[in-house]
């Protein structure tokens, strides 16, 4: 089965053809980063336009570097949400055209789910599957008992980790994205700063990372105000380290309890390397899979391989009234 | 009309966000301001809370828009990176729609808003308690004089 994914939910504009969930046949990205990096963040009506520039472009190419035509597709998987809804409804018509115009069923996919299936194009899925969702706009824990089935067994009460990591380095001066500055700084320092592990021992699986952020601003503020000198790296591995401690010890918690096969990393946050290395540490007796760097980041391949599945388990798709939403529940997905 | 208030928990945040849940309207614009950590998302959390939102609230920053469905809709908004920009156009069908509309770093983009929003501003005292200043004229009078009548006492 050919499936087409759709993505352009945030700043990447992205096409994908994959054969049966896991075989891509072509993974096109066009990517904003360069134009949004200047505002210290994506902008939405910018990205918007970026995507009415590049999208048919996309389309073409996906097509044509997977050697089919678009006769040949079964299946066209859009994101419909959450993220930047004018973004998300550019992808969701160029999608409705092209379902339209060939006649291929239409299925909408929630980001996530895709952040999710990005694991199984490289490692398949064994079950019960524990996935730690980490983003710009996510911090969650997710219970997979089989396939398209997700169970969130907590999330952030306030800030994503991405976003703390964005606000972070604002506050450094280390620019946009944060988090790779970050991550990068904190390999070269040490935690001298012992920052508080918010709600490491709460009794659920819930995050919370505004207090963290605000205790980092805070410090820094107050140093900068006595003139002390700033080690920029130390800063950065302290609250690096104190967010990894946090997601680890939870992940770790929820693994043991629901004596899960399989834990999975997704999400962009999926690529920082303290992250990474302190989960693999740290949980040797199951295997713990990271998304490759490709599909770390928001593409379309991982839309395709999870509407394949939604569309396996349901055996439906949606009607041409398909929307948009910027904040979508992953449990009432389907 | 102008008043400051003093809050010492986040008890009294709470409390300020029922009083001010209790007087919403179709097209309420709520525009908060003061820095990274002040309170405005924890003040939005009560406010759902309070307004029947049964979803949990987190903050909106990476797609500066999330929206809540209840009795009156919540569009919750988080400015912060149009900084530089000034405007966003996709925000107008809600800013100017049917529902409550939160804007948290509102001061950003006071271009594209309406003269006359109730605004509220916290100051970071100490961990604990914040000054804020709530302000706003017309239809936004009631709200403000309710909340200075239940702060006196």
């Amino acid at each position: 089965m050919y499936v087409l994914g759709v993505e352009t939910s945030c700043d990447e504009t992205s096409v994908s053809v994959v054969k049966d969930g896991n075989i891509v046949l072509s993974n096109e990205v066009l990517s904003q980063i360069d134009i949004h990096q200047s505002y210290g963040g994506v902008v939405p009506e910018i990205a918007s336009r970026e995507h009415i520039k590049g999208i048919t472009y996309v389309f073409d190419q996906a097509i044509k570097k997977a050697n089919l035509s678009y006769e040949d597709i079964d299946l066209i998987a859009v994101t419909k949400g959450p993220g930047l809804i004018g973004s998300l409804l550019i992808g969701i018509n160029a999608a409705k055209v092209i379902s339209l115009n060939y006649h291929i069923p239409i299925i909408g996919v929630h980001h996530i789910s895709g952040h999710i299936y990005a694991n199984y194009i490289e490692h398949g899925m064994e079950f019960p599957l524990l996935a730690l969702v980490v983003s710009g706009g996510h911090t969650e824990l997710v219970l997979m008992k089989e396939h398209f089935s997700f169970e969130k067994l907590g999330e952030t009460q306030d800030d994503a980790v991405g976003e703390a990591y964005d606000k972070v380095a604002r506050i450094l001066g280390l620019g946009y994205p944060g988090g790779p500055a970050v991550d990068k700084l904190a390999n070269q320092g040490s935690d001298t700063f012992d920052f508080p592990r918010p709600m490491i021992h709460s009794d659920d699986y819930h995050f919370s990372f505004s207090g963290l952020k605000s205790h980092v601003i805070n410090k820094h503020h107050n140093m900068l105000q006595r003139n002390e000198e700033i080690n920029v790296k130390d800063f950065s591995a302290s609250f690096q380290e104190a967010v990894t401690d946090v997601l680890v010890a939870k992940t770790i918690k929820a693994k043991e309890n629901y004596q899960v096969k399989q834990v999975i990393v997704a999400g962009g946050v999926a690529a920082n390397s303290g992250l990474r290395k302190k989960i693999k540490a740290n949980i040797t007796d199951i295997p713990v899979y990271f998304p490759i760097m490709d599909y770390c980041t928001d593409n379309a391949a991982m839309i395709a391989s999870a509407g394949y599945f939604k569309y396996k388990k349901y055996g439906k798709s949606d009607d041409l009234y398909i929307n948009g939403y910027s904040r979508l529940d992953l449990e009432r997905e389907m | 009309m102008k008043i400051n208030i003093r809050l010492n928990s986040e008890k009294d945040t709470e409390k300020l966000a029922n009083i001010i849940a209790s007087e919403v309207f179709q097209g309420m614009i709520i525009g908060l301001g003061g820095d990274l950590g002040s309170g405005k998302t924890t003040f939005t959390k009560y406010l759902a809370k309070s307004m029947g939102i049964h979803d949990n609230l987190n903050s909106p920053t990476f797609t500066i828009l999330k929206t809540y469905e209840g009795k009156l809709d919540l569009y919750h908004m988080d400015v912060y990176r149009l900084e530089d920009i000034g405007y966003d156009y996709e925000l107008d069908d809600y800013i100017y729609g049917k529902g409550v509309s939160v804007i948290e770093w509102y001061p950003f983009i006071q271009s594209m808003l309406p003269e006359n929003i109730l605004m509220i501003t916290f100051s970071f005292i100490d961990e604990s308690t914040r000054d804020v200043s709530i302000e706003g004229s017309e239809q936004y009078e009631k709200v403000i004089e309710k909340i200075s009548h239940r702060y006196s006492n």
